[in-house]
């Protein structure tokens, strides 16, 4: 039962992803072009109420439902891999239209062939850990 | 019940989005979908070819079920919650790929030209799902994160680095469909 609230926030995400159309191939083709306000403003306005409710999170130490205190891991520093893998992943986002979110929730939309996509990126993912060490980061 | 079947503007999105990430925060946890291609690399046995996919696996569990809610979320909103209509895309956008030999543009949710599976059953049209879905894979562990670890909960949480991810985000997608697309 504890994975049950895990599953619900699952079904939220994707049922909102599709209805806001940030799914569609297309929106992400006309994110890149500017040519619509659409994705600019589902992401800028998701990230401007995260920073309200993160930092309101921490000034109130509200407590995880675990009863620990909020925390998100930092990321390292740095700025090859950032730089270098956020491009890589751009380049790979705007051809298939789909992030790994997105990727998952268009499976469950009926759009099989996505399968083919979810694989290679199990592979991607696969190689990146094998050649992890020769890679500047 | 109407404005529920009808397409859901970006003010109603965005912070629903929001919502998800500030709840799986309040759960002990972080949004960020792309660990779970790393869990399933472990889980297949990638551990025996990399230390990288060594990590008790069982402990992201609770990924893999957000992503079982994701496909059951997806088929819910596509079978029960949708009137059919259009993407209402810009013009711009549509005669930008009408002139690319987009046909349909914004009837379905992706282009038949890229996912149908008459195109994907030719060489051409294989490889580019396989060569995106790889550059996804490859560089979202690269860069540490994706749209939702990097983009959303990165940057709500004010990180530099995460700043950097998405400025390459843009810089990646910016080449492919200026570029390399047409």
């Amino acid at each position: 039962m504890k994975f049950l609230k895990f599953l619900l926030v699952g079904i939220f995400f994707g049922i909102v992803l599709v209805k806001s159309e940030a799914v569609s191939w297309y929106r992400i083709f006309e994110m890149f072009k500017f040519q619509s306000f659409h994705m600019y403003g589902i992401i800028g306005s998701a990230v401007g109420l995260g920073i309200l409710f993160l930092w309101l999170f921490k000034k109130l130490k509200v407590k995880s439902v675990e009863g620990k205190e909020i925390f998100l891991p930092p990321k390292d520093r740095g700025f090859v891999r950032y730089m270098l893998g956020g491009t890589i992943f751009g380049l790979g986002w705007a051809l298939a239209g789909a992030c790994p979110g997105p990727m998952y929730i268009l499976l469950g939309t009926g759009v099989f062939s996505m399968l083919i996509v979810i694989t290679a990126a199990i592979l991607g993912t696969f190689t990146y850990g094998v050649i992890k060490s020769k890679l500047p980061h | 019940m109407e404005f529920l079947l009808q397409p859901w503007p970006w003010y109603t999105s965005g912070p629903l989005i929001a919502l998800v990430m500030l709840l799986l925060v309040y759960f002990g946890k972080t949004f960020g979908m792309s660990s779970n291609l790393r869990t399933l690399c472990a889980i297949g046995g990638g551990g025996k070819y990399a230390d990288f996919f060594n990590f008790d696996w069982k402990a992201y569990r609770w990924n893999l079920v957000v992503v079982l809610g994701a496909i059951i979320g997806g088929f819910i909103a596509v079978t029960f919650l949708s009137d059919g209509s259009n993407i209402a895309l810009s013009p711009d956008t549509i005669s930008d790929l009408t002139a690319l030999g987009f046909d349909n543009v914004g009837a379905t949710l992706l282009p038949q030209e890229i996912y149908s599976w008459d195109n994907v059953l030719s060489f051409k049209g294989i490889s580019i799902l396989v060569i995106a879905g790889f550059l996804v894979g490859f560089g979202t562990r690269y860069a540490g994160g994706c749209t939702s670890g990097h983009a959303i909960t990165g940057l709500s949480n004010l990180q530099l680095p995460s700043l950097i991810a998405v400025i390459g985000f843009f810089i990646g997608g910016l080449i492919m469909t200026h570029f390399l697309l047409p």
